[in-house]
């Protein structure tokens, strides 16, 4: 294909991402009361997540791999940082306030720990040993943690699951896997105990949110009211009257596919599965595509990742996940995670662009 | 896909095998999001539309506005005002203490009273927070737009005469339901009918919308009532100032339309105003002038005279005489104040004698007596529809001894109340043909019932302009411009055991004696000053009030000598004479 070293666009990709900001603009709107601010600040925050993912695919995946231990360093103090004003602030702190924006260093390690773990298993030979496992569970839990700390479980487990894949990916033998998995099943139970008073309420209530339906079960009930009537066909949009009278807490942002599906209904949902699964899917092709390991272990687990972030969302809304803080990625209203998603498209796009080189 | 000879090529990913399992596990997740979303929209679709309109659409009462209560020129003597409700969601407020402060601020309530009734009902769906706020309040408390808490549109009665109108029109609960006089009697058709609408509200409670009007609100039919406030004025004023010089316990007048029916007056005291019910006594409501009764004593005479001319059994001339003042009747000894001597039946009117009285009484058959007195309303709710009326006390005349029909004769054995006796003396007004009296306003006369007949109407007014006459008892009654015809009642207080030393002191007449127009009667309870005499403490209330009523209503003199001027003008307190 094109013999010089730069940078082309994906187009199917981007015309992908660009039909899901597209959605998320008209679907804020309606969330948000129609609110014109909201639609600007929305407006602003793609674009400028676009020139983040423009910017990031110029880099090419040698200068990612060179930099990954010095992304993840500086991730790791800044965790450290908002985990200490936290405690010193008495309350949850996720963020550092640029001024303009406030940035979460979380998200930042959405990209941070699976190029790490990705950066661990390629300095030796694939598939990975037994020490670069363990290496790379190492470098995945410590950030994990300190995020389980602020407390932010949503986005742990999108973390966790982003360097688990890399490990997947890498070659851990299935032996381990066997292990890991007991130790979990084994672990289950003690985790029951581990977890907050109102995680563990959360998970009840999953299975019968109709036990509390003014308290814990509230937003359970109210989103699958919202999603259910919306039908076959939708109620139009701007016309979900469930979403409209704020009988949905958090519905720009978490709760914005019940807002979605109340107004387009089932078709719309399809349609927009259907758009997400075709990014999910292109992003693995692109993956399988690359270069080298590195960036296929990497560009691999952002796939994935995605898939996942799309599912514990719409899993939480649709009432078959408990609740825990993930937005629906690129349409919910909100400032960092989108930067974070299309930076990581711009891996994905530098690697689709660099995918003939060094081979 | 291109394979490239080279190591990394032999990397995991492109193992088959996890490649595979990545994209199973991906596309089932997709599948499990697939099988939700129709198992949600599809399968569940009609529930959870139910279930998302049943807490989103609310059927919710209109209230209709209560109708106005005006006088016969239109006076408003009851008005609703649009007020409001303050509510809550108490659940949802316990949620929110913060908001409680600014709250109580403006509601004007204690703060921790407010907070102790929100935790004390936290558990229920919806409490008042403040009723009858006024609508400038209720808009504040909306600007803090706190959730859960919302309004409902209500009305305060408003009575702008107070007190003047007090027990005739009554009042209504805080719910717009009438509790006393005019506000409970016509309460069905004032009130109206509270519509339905069906609407829209958000998970706060607020109304959004309204989607559909199930059941329009009729509202309340406004009611037209006799009375003229300026009389009724007159009156209040007027017997207010009698209670309080003759230090009375309670008092009644009543102002009747002889042709109509009509009550154009009718005031009690105590009074009490109805715009502030505080510091109130149950015993202030009653409307006296209907639900207490009385004997009348020497206001009934002129029934009995009416009983023995229509019968015959006498003429105006006829003498009778008064044996020194006494009379002996088995055990009782019926006695004047003083000995009148022989006296004409129009003289024993005019100086109410009782001896007199008695004996006319005891010429007459027990059903004579008692068809006349029957007949002008007594021992009847005299059904001018207002609420409570008494029937008085009137024994069916079998039941009469001798003594009984005596003691009848001269106004004892028989009780009345304000509103009967007035309707008595409207009779006679009327040329003996008696008009149900009506608390509403009637454009035609209804065509009522002679229960005496013309001749004696006249006969008996003329011995009654006699009684207001210099030697008659009731010269106080006596106004200017005006002739007047009535009759004095000082009689005992009945208690438990027998007679009290308290008195009721009565004045019943009317005017223009020539061609009447009005009745009146006034009654005042327990005068404790010393004086105690109808012609004394009663007989003003009368010339006052009437004096103003007849100008008022325009109604032509019948008297313009000088003289009757002049008398007028000069008169004195001097012994109102006897009375028994």
């Amino acid at each position: 294909m094109n013999g010089k070293k730069g940078f082309s666009i994906d187009w199917a990709l981007l015309t992908g991402l660009l039909a899901l900001s597209v959605t998320s603009l008209f679907v804020v709107y309606s969330a948000g009361d129609q609110n014109p601010d909201l639609l600007m600040r929305q407006s602003i925050r793609i674009v400028l997540a676009f020139t983040v993912m423009f910017l990031v695919a110029r880099i090419t995946p040698d200068q990612f791999l060179r930099w990954t231990p010095y992304l993840y360093g500086i991730g790791l103090i800044m965790l450290l940082v908002v985990l200490g004003a936290g405690v010193i602030g008495k309350g949850a702190q996720r963020w550092i306030d640029l001024g303009f924006m406030r940035f979460q260093p979380a998200e930042m390690m959405k990209l941070a720990v699976p190029m790490m773990v990705a950066w661990v298993m390629v300095r030796k030979p694939l598939p990975a040993s037994l020490p670069t496992v363990i290496l790379g569970f190492v470098v995945l839990v410590i950030p994990v943690i300190l995020v389980i700390k602020q407390p932010d479980l949503g986005t742990a487990i999108l973390i966790a699951a982003s360097g688990l894949v890399v490990i997947f990916f890498a070659g851990m033998s299935w032996w381990i896997i066997a292990v890991l998995a007991a130790l979990v099943a084994a672990a289950a139970p003690l985790g029951w105990f581990l977890i907050h008073d109102y995680q563990r309420q959360r998970i009840l209530t999953l299975f019968d949110p109709w036990s509390d339906p003014l308290g814990a079960g509230y937003h359970t009930i109210q989103s699958a009211i919202a999603v259910g009537s919306g039908g076959l066909y939708g109620k139009g949009w701007l016309n979900g009257s469930q979403s409209q009278l704020d009988f949905i807490p958090e519905r720009s942002t978490d709760f914005i596919f019940a807002v979605f599906s109340e107004e387009f209904g089932f078709m719309g949902s399809m349609i927009l599965l259907l758009v997400y699964l075709f990014v999910v899917s292109r992003s693995l092709y692109i993956a399988i595509e690359a270069k080298d390991s590195y960036t296929r272990l990497l560009c691999g687990s952002l796939a994935v990742t995605f898939a996942i972030y799309v599912f514990v969302n719409i899993g939480m809304v649709t009432g078959i996940l408990p609740i825990v803080g993930v937005p629906l990625p690129l349409i919910s209203y909100g400032g960092t995670s989108m930067v974070s998603l299309l930076a990581g498209f711009g891996i994905l796009m530098s690697a689709y662009s660099n995918r003939w080189f060094i081979r | 896909m291109r394979r490239a000879v080279s190591r990394k090529r032999k990397q995991p990913l492109t193992s088959s095998a996890r490649h595979w399992l990545v994209l199973a596990v991906i596309g089932s997740l997709f599948a499990v999001m697939v099988g939700r979303a129709l198992f949600l929209q599809f399968f569940n679709a009609d529930f959870l539309k139910q279930r998302g309109n049943a807490q989103a659409l609310k059927v919710i009462d209109v209230s209709a506005v209560r109708g106005m209560i005006l006088d016969r020129n239109g006076q408003p003597l009851a008005v609703s005002t649009p007020v409001d409700a303050v509510s809550a969601d108490p659940s949802k407020l316990y949620a929110n203490p913060k908001s409680w402060k600014p709250l109580a601020k403006i509601l004007g309530v204690r703060y921790s009273e407010l907070k102790a009734k929100i935790k004390r009902n936290n558990k229920r769906r919806f409490i008042y927070l403040s009723r009858q706020v006024l609508p400038d309040t209720a808009e504040r408390v909306m600007a803090l737009d706190i959730e859960g808490v919302f309004l409902r549109r209500e009305y305060k009665r408003y009575y702008p005469l107070g007190a003047v109108t007090g027990h005739l029109v009554g009042f209504t609960n805080v719910d717009g339901r009438g509790l006393e006089g005019i506000e409970l009697a016509y309460n069905e058709s004032l009130r109206g009918h509270p519509g339905k609408d069906q609407v829209i509200r958000d998970a706060s409670g607020h109304i959004i919308e309204h989607v559909s009007s199930i059941e329009r609100a009729a509202d309340g039919e406004d009611l037209v009532l006799s009375i003229d406030s300026r009389i009724q004025y007159l009156a209040y004023r007027a017997l207010k100032k009698a209670v309080v010089e003759y230090q009375a316990s309670s008092a009644s007048a009543v102002v009747v339309d002889v042709r109509s029916g009509e009550i154009l007056a009718m005031v009690n005291e105590p009074g009490y105003n109805p715009n502030d019910r505080r510091q109130l006594r149950s015993s202030y409501f009653r409307n006296r002038a209907v639900t207490d009764s009385f004997e009348p004593g020497s206001a009934v005479k002129p029934l009995t005279v009416v009983a023995a001319l229509e019968n015959r059994y006498v003429t105006p001339q006829t003498i009778f005489e008064t044996d020194g003042g006494t009379m002996k009747l088995s055990k009782f000894t019926i006695r004047d104040t003083h000995d009148y001597g022989d006296l004409s039946v129009s003289d024993a009117i005019m100086k109410s004698s009782n001896v007199a009285a008695a004996k006319i009484a005891l010429q007459l058959k027990n059903k004579e007596l008692w068809s006349v007195l029957d007949g002008v309303g007594f021992g009847h709710q005299p059904g001018s529809g207002l609420p409570g009326e008494a029937k008085g006390a009137l024994l069916h005349h079998s039941d009469w001894r001798d003594i009984r029909r005596a003691t009848i004769g001269y106004g004892y054995g028989l009780s009345v109340t304000t509103l009967q006796l007035t309707q008595a003396y409207a009779t006679l007004a009327n040329d003996g043909r008696r008009v149900p009296l009506s608390i509403l306003r009637r454009n035609d006369a209804p065509i009522g019932e002679q229960v005496i007949s013309v001749t004696t109407a006249k006969q008996v007014r003329r011995m009654l302009r006699l009684a207001v006459s210099d030697q008659g008892t009731g010269k106080n009654a006596r106004i200017p411009m005006y002739h007047v015809a009535g009759k004095t009642g000082t009689s005992r207080r009945a208690n438990g055991k027998g007679y009290s030393k308290l008195y009721n002191a009565i004045f019943a007449g009317m005017a223009p004696a020539t061609r009447p127009r009005l009745a009146m009667v006034v009654v005042v309870n327990e005068p404790t000053s010393g004086k105690y005499y109808g012609g004394t403490v009663a007989a003003p209330v009368f010339a006052s009030v009437m004096t103003g009523a007849l100008r008022l209503l325009d109604v032509a003199p019948d008297d313009i000598s000088e003289d009757r001027l002049l008398v007028a003008a000069g008169s004195s307190e001097t012994d109102p004479g006897q009375d028994r």
